[in-house]
């Protein structure tokens, strides 16, 4: 037999034939890697996860034609979309803006699609139905109330273009709209007239052709800012710019959620040290005469070093193994309950955690098992 | 030809002094058994016989060796090549089988051999019971699993503390045949007992008291 598997025989068999002691240190050190690898798990995913709550907020990105340009297309703004990875876009509103008379008094109209404007917007309140078709129109709750319009109610807008020298002399083109819903936004919006962008185009002979476009992308301002270069240089007629207050407001929460996990962690680690470390202090103190009998029967100081750090090592093996699973169930279940969505396992996590685990046991163990090798041989001999 | 030469040992702790000036020497295959009572200075000769002290004064020649004078590394070196030891409380690995114990002491010396592990337990009797854990085995079953480790080597010498302390008559007569058995095959003994039945089992017998050698009894009517 080698050495090495007999090195093997005796600690393995510490470990299984020594259960309720080494079950308390198995457990510190499992508990502590379901932490970490719980933590860690969160600490990689709240960006993700946080950045879906925060979409709530509205849009976080917006486009507007460069300098020179006359204004945005749809392909300019579909090409721009398209440098966004698809999982990251969580909603596109392009919207353009004209001024409408209704009852001969000046309202603006927002052409826009509806679904995105759901989408980067989902806190609008609407009363009502979202329009779902051309003809239909959402009214802001301050167009409402001076026009004492609700949802079913038919309204007619009256549109002059603006090239017209004397707008009086021009006939204006009129469209009727049927009003589905009732807008509530606490903001601007609320005095607004929203339609589709087939009825803008309609109603003001101009097609193809939008003021702004917001979007709503998931993820940090450094992802944002990097989205952000790539379409001003793939795509240069649409100038991005990051809506500040939405994303740097966003990343000061992130960062200070990461330091906290981060923290939380680093305690986690330190309490796992300690509780280990004491724990091997026990085991290293109640086998003093085992300790003694090996160095009689010839043990190097080396050789007791690399049992017990043997022991300690295939606990924090084992204690990272049961851990990185339990830490994966760990944040599964904070991320459903907190955040309302699923984590995807991380492979490489499973031998970080290990690793980790084995360095931080590794650690734990030092001071205990330099104290095993100043045990006397010679205690042994005495009767006792 | 002697195997140990003790000469003129003192071993002074601050306010006792434990050996006061003895002296010994026990040739090779030789049974030597030392007698006292507590407090007679038994424990320190086996610690400093066995390597686990060193004299405040004089010389302990082991194998040409002065062993007093050597570091505690190699006082390690020496109990493991040289040296059997047999423990009054066995002082078995209470986690590993009988024969995973007295593999123990080969892994210290040089290669696990679990063949030979199950040799020597078989030439104790103990071949059925190789694979029981210490809290599975009597007090003599212990006790020859010790036996069994501290032979285990092949060593020039075997050091016996009170080895029949724990066990009853029948356990003791199987480990005194045990000891006669490796007096017959050339094996040197020394035996530290307080038993008087156990001394007269010896060759020789030395007589410790308050430190000092006092008396030295030749067996006559030893049977090996």
């Amino acid at each position: 037999m080698k050495r090495q598997q007999m090195y093997f025989r005796m600690i393995s068999a510490s470990l299984l034939r020594r259960r309720s002691r080494m079950l308390v240190a198995l457990l510190a050190v499992t508990i502590g890697a379901t932490i970490l690898s719980g933590l860690v798990t969160i600490y990689y995913d709240v960006p993700r996860q946080m950045g879906a709550q925060f979409r709530s907020y509205g849009a976080n990105m917006i486009f507007t034609a460069a300098a020179d340009s006359d204004g945005l297309t749809t392909d300019q703004v579909e090409r721009a979309s398209a440098l966004i990875d698809a999982e990251d876009l969580v909603g596109l509103a392009p919207y353009r803006y004209e001024s409408v008379r209704i009852n001969e008094r000046p309202v603006i109209a927002a052409g826009t699609d509806m679904a995105g404007a759901q989408s980067t917007s989902p806190y609008w309140f609407v009363t009502g139905e979202w329009p779902s078709g051309d003809g239909e129109a959402l009214i802001g709750k301050a167009v409402s109330n001076t026009y004492r319009l609700g949802p079913g109610d038919t309204l007619t807008a009256q549109y002059v273009p603006e090239h017209a020298a004397d707008a009086e002399e021009v006939e204006p083109i009129e469209r009727t709209f049927k009003v589905t819903g009732v807008l509530d936004t606490g903001g601007s919006e609320e005095e607004y007239l929203f339609i589709s962008l087939a009825d803008m185009a309609a109603l003001t002979g101009v097609d193809d052709r939008l003021d702004v476009a917001e979007l709503s992308v998931s993820g940090g301002q450094p992802k944002l800012e990097e989205y952000a270069e790539a379409i001003a240089a793939g795509v240069p007629e649409v100038t991005p710019r990051l809506v500040k207050r939405v994303t740097q407001s966003e990343n000061t929460v992130l960062k200070k959620l990461q330091a906290l996990v981060l923290l939380v962690t680093v305690i986690v680690l330190l309490l796992t040290m300690i509780c280990v470390s004491t724990t091997m202090m026990a085991v290293v103190s109640e086998r003093r005469k085992e300790i003694g009998l090996r160095k009689a029967l010839g043990a190097s100081d080396n050789s007791i070093i690399m049992e017990f750090m043997g022991e300690g090592l295939l606990l924090g093996g084992i204690g990272g193994l049961l851990g990185s699973g339990l830490g994966f169930a760990f944040a599964q279940m904070v991320s459903r309950n907190v955040f309302n969505s699923s984590i995807t396992f991380q492979p490489l996590l499973l031998p970080a955690t290990i690793v980790v685990s084995i360095l931080v046991t590794g650690l734990a163990c030092l001071s205990p098992v330099r104290s095993a090798t100043d045990v006397d041989p010679a205690l042994v001999l005495k009767g006792e | 030809m002697s195997l140990l030469e003790v000469k003129n040992i003192s071993k002074v702790y601050p306010g006792l002094k434990a050996l006061d000036n003895v002296s010994l020497t026990v040739n090779e295959g030789e049974w030597v058994a030392i007698m006292g009572p507590s407090g007679s200075g038994k424990s320190t000769m086996m610690n400093i016989i066995g390597c686990m002290d060193k004299p405040t004064s004089g010389e302990v020649l082991l194998d040409g060796v002065d062993i007093a004078k050597e570091s505690n590394k190699n006082l390690t070196n020496i109990r493991r090549d040289k040296i059997g030891l047999i423990f009054q409380q066995f002082h078995l690995v209470n986690y590993l089988t009988a024969v995973e114990n007295v593999m123990v002491a080969q892994y210290y010396h040089s290669l696990p051999d679990e063949k030979e592990a199950m040799e020597a337990l078989g030439r104790v009797g103990l071949a059925e019971r190789a694979k029981h854990l210490p809290s599975q085995l009597s007090g003599g079953e212990q006790q020859r699993v010790c036996v069994a480790r501290a032979l285990i080597n092949h060593p020039q010498l075997v050091l016996a503390d009170e080895p029949t302390g724990n066990l009853d008559e029948t356990n003791e007569n199987i480990v005194l045949d045990l000891f006669r058995q490796l007096h017959r095959e050339g094996t040197t003994l020394i035996v530290v007992t307080h038993d008087p039945e156990v001394a007269e089992a010896a060759q020789r017998t030395i007589v410790l008291e308050h430190g000092r050698l006092v008396k030295e009894i030749i067996n006559e009517n030893f049977v090996s």
